[in-house]
């Protein structure tokens, strides 16, 4: 066991707190003790994975923050799944299972999150609308309760209400130890990608709804500084799999060792750099992204190259500046086009979002308590913090959102308020409840726990 | 807790009735904000009119000179409200007459300074053990370089300034903060019928200030911020000069 004082925030950079971080191995955080110790100050435990939660689920102010510090992967390849520890990050998996011939079943758009995370956060990735998020995966997990003992829970089994509360429950249900989940097979480490430059907010959705069933990976990249005619613009990139026969066919240098599995690194952002995003790099930004795509596209990628672009950059959130960002992440329901499109035409307004802003349809959703994905369109926009008519714009956005009986995504907030997720999560208090059962005197906190009310 | 955009979600004043620090809760105010916390000689004398109403707004006794009672009323309001994200030290006596009265001059002292030392102590706890949140004390230029026309209340002035900005560096890298506010002749009710001094300025130019303050993370902050220049300079004018502007 290591610990430190240390003031920690999330992949945002928005309000640091301090807390005491311990990295420990499951084995000795299962001792007995162990959390009365680490309880200590009496403002609680809460588990931390990679830190790429945006705000402040990963945090404790004055409290306990947990990171496990090992774990193991244990592939099988008859059933199709595999068993790891909660510690363990996607990049670690899917270096030892692409070389096998398996993929995860969910991925968002990094690597560096953990399995403990995945769950807690209930992740979504590109292929929501066919596959559903990372919970409905996962087929056991072993949960460290508030009073030391461990639960083996899963999604059908005697304790199904305490599984569906772990995920998407950020945590606050207990420390996810390790966990069982399928896994795709695959036969290359490339996607057969259909990029497509799409010229207006209605065209992009009437070609989602059209052709998203035909892919098992699709999103839309949007770009919000574009007004008028060209509201919406997209570039909308649909995926499968790639075959060994296509990728014979289409990008044969690539069929040598086709599941070879080494992500490149391009470069890390250095800690101090002053926030590059202003109006006009945002603006200069989305035009060149815009037309560096062709019309219509159709060839390979990697999967790195596909699903985790950004991961090539390292600490990529530091382009932001010392007033870091926020990524407001939302869903509203599969009929609530005209209150997306007024949303788009808002922020578009507003000129400050920047160049991760990504337009998705989800499927349905998993049945996790708190849970974010839902049937509908989720749009993530990416905001400096620091820029003037932040918080009345999104004040705007949430009335807008929660009228239409849309939500919030509590691994991307930084700034709602209770009412706000009481009102998109109208699961709340069966949530609540649960999570008394197991933890009657408040063992679990975080700061997203305390700002939002939900303990 | 702040949220992202450096709005806090409970605020306790320190001197509840104060015109500054009300103007300062005003401009910090948003969807954000939960709870107000007036913390005033007697609780039932606080003013809980105009505030925004979705907010709920609890008052508290809290008498400065009883230093025995600060950590417990601390340690209340947060059982209570929970986390503190702004507590503002906005409590104190101009005391214009006490130059020539020895126990009103050591009262004012019990009061200013000793009720800011004991009090910001008992806040500096309770944001270490959060691990977050920001003690805004409102000192004032006239601890800067004290006066003959106010020097009793500008050495309490200058004993709370220097003991914030030293509480500041104590609590570096605990999560907690402390933001000391300078400012210049302020317009509110405190300093009504007297006669104003160059660079005055209204209670909400320090509010508005005090919300930049905190959103930029500043230690110190002057109100007007040319202030700071001018002091500089002040600082070291000859006694002569100092005298002379005084008069």
């Amino acid at each position: 066991m290591n610990s430190e004082q240390l003031a920690l925030t999330g992949w945002g950079r928005t309000t640091p707190s301090v807390a005491s971080l311990v990295d420990i191995s499951a084995d000795e955080l299962t001792q007995t003790g162990v959390l009365e110790r680490l309880d200590q100050s009496g403002r609680g435990i809460i588990a931390r994975g990679m830190g790429r939660s945006y705000g402040d689920p990963a945090q404790n102010g004055g409290g306990s923050v947990v990171r496990i510090s090992d774990g193991k992967i244990e592939v099988n390849s008859a059933r199709g799944s595999v068993r790891v520890g909660a510690g363990i990050s996607l990049d670690t998996l899917l270096r030892e299972i692409i070389p096998l011939g398996w993929f995860v079943p969910v991925t968002p758009g990094t690597r560096f999150v953990t399995v403990g995370g995945a769950i807690a956060a209930d992740i979504h990735g590109k292929n929501h609308h066919v596959d559903g998020s990372f919970g409905s995966h996962v087929q056991e997990m072993t949960l460290l309760l508030a009073d030391g003992t461990q639960r083996s829970l899963s999604p059908t089994g005697e304790h199904t209400n305490l599984f569906w509360a772990t995920v998407g429950g950020m945590g606050l249900t207990g420390i996810i130890l390790d966990a069982t989940f399928s896994l795709i097979p695959i036969e290359t480490r490339h996607c057969v990608v259909t990029n497509e430059r799409v010229p207006d907010f209605d065209t992009l959705i009437e070609k989602m709804i059209a052709s998203d069933h035909l892919y098992q990976y699709s999103v839309a990249w949007i770009d919000l500084c574009a007004t008028g005619s060209s509201l919406g613009r997209a570039l909308l990139a649909s995926a499968n799999h790639a075959s060994l026969d296509e990728l014979r066919v289409m990008n044969p240098k690539q069929t040598t060792d086709p599941l070879a599995y080494s992500p490149p690194m391009l470069a890390d952002i250095p800690s101090v750099v002053p926030n590059v995003f202003n109006k006009l790099t945002i603006k200069a930004f989305n035009e060149l992204w815009y037309r560096k795509t062709p019309k219509l596209q159709h060839h390979t990628e990697t999967l790195t190259g596909f699903f985790h672009p950004l991961d090539m950059v390292g600490w990529w959130n530091r382009l932001y500046g010392r007033n870091g960002f926020i990524q407001y992440q939302f869903v509203v329901p599969d009929n609530a086009v005209d209150t997306l499109r007024s949303i788009v035409e808002k922020v578009a307004a507003h000129g400050h979002a920047s160049f991760v802003n990504v337009l998705k349809r989800f499927g349905p959703g998993s049945g996790g308590y708190l849970s974010f994905p839902t049937s509908g369109w989720t749009l993530t926009i990416d905001i400096p913090s620091g820029v003037d008519g932040l918080d009345t714009l999104l004040n705007e956005l949430d009335e807008m959102i929660l009228g239409v009986g849309g939500r919030h995504y509590l691994a991307k907030d930084a700034q709602l308020t209770p009412a706000v997720i009481r009102s998109g999560y109208p699961r709340l208090d069966e949530w609540k409840a649960i999570r008394r059962t197991v933890d009657p005197n408040g063992r679990w906190a975080s700061d997203l726990a305390r700002r939002l009310d939900l303990l | 807790m702040n949220n992202a955009i450096n709005q806090p979600q409970t605020i306790l004043v320190l001197g509840g009735n104060s015109d500054i620090a009300r103007a300062i809760v005003a401009e910090l105010s948003s969807p954000a904000l939960k709870t107000v916390v007036l913390a005033c000689r007697d609780a039932a004398s606080a003013d809980t009119s105009g505030f925004a109403n979705d907010v709920e707004i609890a008052t508290i006794t809290f008498d400065a000179t009883k230093h025995a009672l600060h950590a417990s009323m601390i340690e209340e309001v947060a059982a209570e409200h929970g986390d503190l994200d702004v507590v503002i030290q906005a409590f104190g006596q101009l005391g214009l007459d006490v130059a020539d009265d020895p126990v009103a001059a050591a009262n004012l002292v019990t009061v200013n300074y000793a009720g800011a030392v004991s009090s910001g102590l008992a806040v500096a706890a309770q944001l270490r053990k959060q691990g977050h949140g920001t003690l805004v004390v409102l000192s004032s230029v006239a601890g800067v370089r004290t006066r003959a026309s106010n020097f009793v209340y500008g050495s309490t002035k200058a004993g709370q300034d220097a003991f914030a900005t030293g509480l500041g560096h104590s609590l570096h890298g605990s999560g907690a903060n402390v933001m000391t506010v300078r400012p210049g002749f302020v317009r509110s009710s405190m300093t009504k019928g007297m006669q104003e001094a160059p660079f005055t300025i209204d209670v909400s130019d320090v509010a508005k200030a005090v919300a930049n303050g905190l959103k930029k993370g500043s230690s110190v902050v002057w109100a007007p911020a040319k202030l700071r220049g001018v002091f500089a300079l002040l600082k070291f004018a000859p006694d002569f000069v100092w005298r002379k502007l005084d008069s």
